[in-house]
């Protein structure tokens, strides 16, 4: 074996206090320190967004919009200066743009069936890529099962990089409504060409929406420089709660659409005869939101300004790099997804043993990895797996922890090939 | 490392490296496939009844070794016995991976993956193909699902 690379980059921040923010990680699990690598799953929370959330509970917590006293004004303060916060992190041009839902899920769903059901006939077709999670599947299969309407998968290399020729192809057909594509694939880490995959769509005059699950805590998104359509994110995602998802989309089109559930707080008057929709983003946020969750949205999104995300990208990369060049050490380990622009998260696989067995022997050892397919299940039939395990990092992740997670899976070979 | 050889015991890691009844029948009179959509693991189980007897039992498959020991172990448990005793089997066997129950002499080898009781995620490895086993004797054509 050659000598270890070593962390080449170290960390631009003080990583000690970062991982202080973060009360669960301070735990042991089966006697070892937690290693947190399953960052693409969910990633933890620091105590600014679990106060945030406690505090609008025990501070000032009411239903938002309606209410005339004080603790309902304060609420839709926080409530509407979260959207204000996630407006100014994208660079939308308005908080009519912003609407909140549950996850990316519903995002994409809200897409599919509100634009989806008004512009998409028979004989149309949406494209897609091959490294789609599930998520940004299942939503366009259903509008083409409701419509008529053709699903369009757009290929991608051995190494996990869309093929930019077939992708062109598919667009030319006359016949494409909307092209919808993950940004950071979390099932191979690939970095997709986003801005060019639009400008290309909107060559043949097609919208885009850009799946921004797994992007989203690791690069600056620019909606406005992007120019795509619709973006769609979670919360849980960027160190905020789970059960808040965003939907930016441009005001032109959101002001078109239909509204996808029907209730109250977004109506502007309702007779049984008719009923007035309200003004964005109202029209597409009804009934209570997840009000404290979206508070606890903002308060993520002040503590990762605070550290920046650029500061955020390097030091992933080099955790990237290090962690990289670590596991390519480890005879039978096999990357999977070995994209020139690839963002914090290593699938692989390792010979004779099967990733579930992998992820039980690392969680002996504190270290939480995922195992399986990630809903992405085409990608795994692409490579002819059934699943892979894959560590991915966040902010708060360290030099050391790569270390632990190397030393783990040689003891998974050792027991293995004992 | 000592409490993951209670659950990775030799015999376990022997029967994922070299399963045995690793083939298919090729005119079995019973045949289901298993699907565990947690981790997407498949294993299809052929068996040959005769008079009421398994007169022979295959599997395949791809699965992590807990699925693939267990599939590999179950056919040499199976083999030879009454279709009627493959329930009472299961059931204990069952036991021994969800509960701390003492593991009773009739299952032989199959004791060895009682470790799996303290892995609550894995139990449904270990028991997939056993749910297989059913749903052929059941002669159901959709693959069995573990969830």
């Amino acid at each position: 074996m050659s000598a270890l690379p070593v962390l080449s980059n170290p960390p631009i921040f003080d990583l000690a206090r970062i991982r202080a923010d973060f009360p669960i990680l301070r735990q042991r699990v089966h006697g070892k320190p937690l290693v947190y690598l399953d960052n693409a799953a969910s990633v933890q929370k620091p105590k600014a967004v679990i106060d945030a959330i406690s505090g609008c509970y025990s501070g000032y917590y009411a239903n938002i919009h309606r209410g005339v006293h004080l603790l309902s004004e304060r609420s839709t303060v926080a409530y509407e200066g979260a959207r204000e916060k996630v407006r100014a992190f994208l660079n939308a041009a308005s908080t009519q743009e912003i609407i909140f839902t549950r996850n990316t899920t519903e995002s994409i769903n809200l897409v599919a069936s509100s634009f989806g059901d008004q512009v998409v006939k028979a004989g149309d077709e949406i494209v897609i890529t091959g490294m789609e999670h599930h998520s940004n599947i299942v939503p366009w299969q259903l509008l083409c099962e409701r419509t008529g309407a053709k699903l369009k998968v757009a290929p991608f290399t051995d190494a996990g990089e869309l093929i930019l020729e077939d992708y062109e192809q598919l667009l030319a057909s006359g016949r494409v409504k909307l092209a919808a594509f993950v940004h950071l694939s979390n099932a191979l880490g690939t970095l997709n060409p986003v801005r060019q995959m639009t400008e290309m769509a909107h060559a043949h005059g097609i919208p885009v929406l850009v799946d921004g699950a797994q992007s989203i805590p690791h690069l600056a998104v620019d909606v406005r420089a992007l120019d795509c359509e619709f973006y769609a994110f979670s919360a849980h995602k960027i160190y905020g709660p789970s059960g808040v998802g965003v939907l930016y989309g441009k005001k032109a089109l959101l002001e078109a659409m239909p509204p996808y559930q029907g209730g109250g707080d977004m109506i502007r008057r309702v007779t049984f005869e008719k009923t007035d929709y309200a003004d964005l983003p109202n029209k597409f946020e009804a009934g209570t939101p997840n009000i404290a969750d979206v508070i606890g949205l903002g308060a993520a999104l002040d503590w990762l300004n605070a550290i920046g995300l650029d500061a955020i990208a390097a030091h992933e990369h080099a955790l990237l790099a290090y962690a990289t060049a670590q596991l390519n050490e480890i005879p039978g380990l096999k990357i999977m997804g070995t994209a020139r622009d690839k963002a914090a998260l290593i699938a692989f696989t390792l010979q004779g043993v099967h990733p579930h067995d992998i992820g039980t022997i690392l969680d002996r050892e504190g270290i939480a990895i995922r195992a399986g397919h990630h809903c992405a299940q085409p990608v795994m039939q692409r490579y002819g797996v059934p699943a892979t395990a894959r560590a991915s990092f966040a902010v708060y992740n360290t030099g050391d922890e790569v270390d632990a997670l190397v030393r783990a899976l040689w003891k998974v070979k050792e027991l293995f090939e004992a | 490392m000592s409490d993951l050889r209670d659950l990775y015991q030799e015999v376990i890691l022997d029967h994922n490296k070299r399963p045995r009844n690793f083939r298919i029948i090729p005119q079995p009179t019973h045949h289901a496939d298993g699907v565990n959509p947690l981790c997407g693991d498949r294993i299809s189980v052929d068996l040959d009844i005769e008079d009421g007897v398994i007169r022979d039992i295959a599997f395949q498959g791809a699965g992590c070794a807990i699925s693939s020991a267990s599939a590999s172990l179950m056919t040499e448990a199976l083999k030879g016995k009454p279709v009627g005793e493959i329930d009472h089997l299961f059931e204990a066997f069952h036991n021994v991976v969800t509960t701390d129950c003492e593991c009773p002499k009739g299952l032989g080898k199959l004791g060895v993956l009682a470790g799996v009781r303290d892995y609550p995620s894995r139990v449904k490895c270990a028991t997939l193909a056993w749910h297989a086993v059913r749903a052929a004797l059941d002669a159901r054509a959709e693959p069995v699902v573990t969830e």
